[in-house]
């Protein structure tokens, strides 16, 4: 191999403060207790953070409280614009949030730069332009904001998240309390400053930084009047409980399993291209990743020794080197949850395989990995293990693949290959999942709908579906 | 391709029926991926040492070529001094990979050429058109190869491709492969006039198996030239193919290929496809005339830590 130098992005693009406090009512202020936030691929600490108590909850609650009477009350297209200035806002400093997201989460410079902030920008763009055409979104005549949102948002795409969060609820004239995730409360403090920067009135954006403890009580607050959750389903399931009776509206985005099919028709390069993209994107912090391999059997042997050639070229490293394709696990926790669940894939009988590379000493990292000789009644077929990790199972024909398809308490995606449109269309029409990829895979556009059936929860979020949580 | 693969496609053709079904087994290409793979490789940032290393080779890889109606011995004769001594101030610069003229031509960069170790490639078969009888097209491939020519850049009859009559393209390339000789043989498929990645991977394919020693996107004659894209499809099928047969083919594209980041983001679609194996001038050509000045003056910049002007480069 022709061996690329390094090709590192600056990291003095972006300065981070030593400590954060919690971002309420337009101020920051600082909390009772910290924690530090840690750079994944290094160990290094980033910055300290506010731990948000209950009584910091329920001063951005009462902020927001206070916010909704106006902000609600201005017109649309006066809601509007700070909607477009924050995204303006944020293209013009994607770079130093590139970075940061970069060094807080450990995913590569490549993909935040490339995906993840052009897509936030996206997201505040597009539903800018829905704040003054609520009455034209198919809600009834005169749609009404919901109140006072508390949504509580994971580290996997920490600032995609939240945009995907807040800007249908700011368009709909909600006004918001976000507790970012614990390991990457970063970006959500950074975009604090977007909001200031863009003016936007104190108190319509509050972010609460803290622990699982910190967004229990926001859940739970008897002053919101709408949950908007992203994350684990066994977390969701708490929440939809702790929800229940209260009144609150709720939205759930939980996890996935989602099977990516491969047909012998298929376009056999692109598909081992979606098939890389589809699990190793992200590291697979994915819960719509193509973590079930399912290809036909008679191309089999054929496809998985194209996938293992293409995965020998992953550049495992450097989140911040430009050629980086795989970075760092979030956390030490998720890397001891995905190291457990394929020596669990190994002992259930599935062979392991892994290309050569070498991994950095420091920070937590996990090489690309595929299991094959997979079943439905492995381990690994079944659960989510939200890292790079593939379970390759096949099938014969086409009704076989929608039922294994199918055949798992999740439904979040899924993904077709074939040259064959047809096809396509029939088995598209039988999976249940929210978001069906046709010759592609993790494919995100702000106008389109994303959500789950069964147990990767409910609601939909992106386009004009996406607002119907915040309107009443 | 692997053990099943060889298997499913052991019958390589053995009549025009076969071809046919053969050509069209082959897997699919889709469009949207392959050019969002191409893209997503050209973002690769190849910086520093990695950078020289790239521009030496990216020299090494180049067909200096001029193929004008203009064309004269004066001309041909600066060219050829031009790739045996790309940079008269810097001895260290490599030559380039070959010239590359019309067969009137070759005699007189032959002259230049000969034992310096630069190719000497024609373009013959009626370039760039290819619409002449193939008695005349062999002729023109004879007549360049006695003229010293060791490389032939031949065009694909595309009207018989695009009839689907592939029999016959098969059999120009067979017989223009034999009247070659000794001198390597490149197939332009002219990609551009093929118009899709399917016809591209057939096309390959149907050149490879006919006994093309290199496959070449275009003629630079057509508005659209070399794409990274089929470039990448290209590659893909000399992949599969010496998986397939143990035969390596080199690949070149040609045409619009002006700058050294064009260059360079060619060369890492090679790495990251095909490998090592093809990091070479004996794999691996491209087609330019204007790219030579340009890789030139970023070596330069790379050596010197600054840009030199437009005349500090001698002109072709």
């Amino acid at each position: 191999m022709f061996e690329y130098a390094p090709a590192p992005e600056s990291r003095s693009v972006v300065t981070i403060q030593p400590s954060y406090g919690l971002f309420i009512d337009g101020d920051f202020t600082p909390g009772k207790d910290v924690f530090k936030t840690i750079n994944p691929a290094t160990e290094e600490v980033l910055s300290e953070v506010a731990l948000g108590a209950p009584e910091d909850v329920d001063r951005a609650v009462a902020a927001a409280r206070r916010a909704f009477a106006t902000w609600s009350a201005l017109p649309g297209a006066e809601r509007a614009k700070y909607l477009f200035r924050i995204a303006r806002i944020i293209q013009e400093r994607s770079r130093e949030l590139a970075v940061l997201e970069s060094l807080d989460n450990g995913k590569p410079i490549k993909e935040t730069r490339d995906v993840d902030l052009p897509l936030v920008a996206a997201h505040f763009f597009y539903y800018a332009g829905w704040a003054d055409k609520l009455q034209y979104a198919g809600f009834g005549p005169d749609p009404r904001p919901v109140g006072v949102a508390g949504q509580v948002i994971p580290w996997n795409f920490p600032l995609l998240m939240l945009a995907w969060k807040i800007a249908p609820a700011l368009a709909a004239g909600n006004t918001v309390v976000l507790k970012p995730a614990e390991t990457t409360p970063l970006s959500a403090l950074f975009f604090a400053d977007v909001c200031r920067q863009a003016d936007l009135p104190p108190g319509v954006v509050n972010i609460v930084t803290g622990a699982g403890d910190t967004g229990r009580y926001l859940v739970e607050h008897p002053g919101i009047d709408k949950v908007a959750f992203t994350g684990s389903t066994e977390v969701g399931r708490q929440i939809a409980r702790s929800v229940a009776g209260t009144g609150k509206r709720l939205t759930l985005e939980l996890g996935g399993k989602a099977a990516n099919i491969v047909f012998d028709d298929a376009p056999i390069d692109q598909a081992v291209e979606g098939i890389v993209n589809g699990i190793f994107f992200n590291q697979g912090h994915v819960c719509c990743a193509g973590s079930r391999l399912l290809v036909q059997e008679s191309i089999a042997e054929e496809l998985l020794d194209s996938l293992k050639r293409r995965m020998a070229t992953l550049r495992v490293g450097d989140p911040l080197d430009k050629n980086t394709d795989v970075g760092a696990i979030n956390s030490a926790a998720q890397l001891a949850r995905i190291t457990e669940l394929s020596e669990i894939g190994s002992e259930e009988g599935a062979e392991r395989w892994s290309p050569e590379c070498s991994l950095p000493d420091r920070g937590f990292w996990f090489a690309p990995t595929i299991f094959t000789g997979v079943t439905q009644a492995h381990r690994i077929a079944r659960e989510e293990i939200f890292g790079p990790v593939l379970s390759v199972l096949t099938f014969r024909t086409p009704a076989e693949a929608i039922e294994k398809a199918n055949n798992t308490p999740y439904g979040l995606s899924a993904g077709i290959w074939s040259e064959k449109g047809s096809r396509i269309l029939a088995v598209a029409d039988k999976l249940r999942a929210g978001v069906v990829w046709a010759n592609t895979f993790n494919k995100f556009d702000p106008t389109s709908p994303f959500g789950g059936y069964k147990e990767s929860g409910y609601g939909r979020e992106g386009g004009r579906h996406g607002l119907e949580a915040y309107l009443a | 391709m692997t053990a099943t693969a060889t298997s499913r496609l052991s019958a390589l053709p053995d009549s025009a029926v076969n071809l046919r079904a053969f050509l069209h087994g082959l897997p699919g290409v889709d469009k949207v991926g392959v050019e969002a793979r191409a893209a997503a490789l050209g973002t690769r940032s190849v910086k520093t040492t990695a950078k020289a290393r790239a521009i030496d080779l990216a020299i090494r890889m180049v067909d200096l070529t001029t193929l004008e109606g203009a064309d004269t011995p004066g001309k041909v004769r600066a060219l050829s001094a031009k790739a045996l001594r790309p940079d008269p101030a810097d001895p260290t610069c490599p030559t380039v990979g070959a010239i590359c003229v019309y067969p009137a031509m070759v005699p007189v960069a032959y002259e230049v050429l000969k034992g310096s170790g630069v190719h000497l490639a024609s373009v013959a078969t009626a370039f760039p058109s290819g619409q002449a009888p193939l008695d005349v097209k062999l002729a023109d491939t004879r007549d360049a190869v006695a003229g010293g020519a060791d490389e032939i850049d031949m065009v694909i009859s595309r009207g018989a491709f695009l009839a689907g009559d592939y029999a016959k393209v098969f059999d120009e390339i067979v017989a223009v492969k034999e009247a070659c000789g000794s001198a390597h043989l490149k197939v332009i498929l002219e990609t551009g006039e093929l118009a899709t990645y399917d016809n591209v991977r057939r096309a390959s394919w149907l050149a490879m198996l006919a006994g093309a020693d290199f496959i070449k996107t275009s003629t630079g004659k057509v508005p659209v030239a070399a794409t990274l894209p089929v470039t990448l499809v290209m590659l893909e099928a000399v992949r599969d193919f010496r998986a397939q047969t143990g035969r390596q083919i080199g690949v070149k594209p040609a045409g619009g290929i002006r700058t050294t980041k064009d260059a360079i983001k060619y060369l890492v679609l090679i790495n990251e496809t095909v490998g090592d194996d093809w990091l070479s001038p004996d794999w691996f050509r491209f087609g330019a005339s204007s790219l030579l000045n340009d890789l030139l003056m970023q070596r330069t910049k790379l050596t010197t830590g600054h840009y030199a002007g437009p005349d500090y480069f001698t002109l072709d």
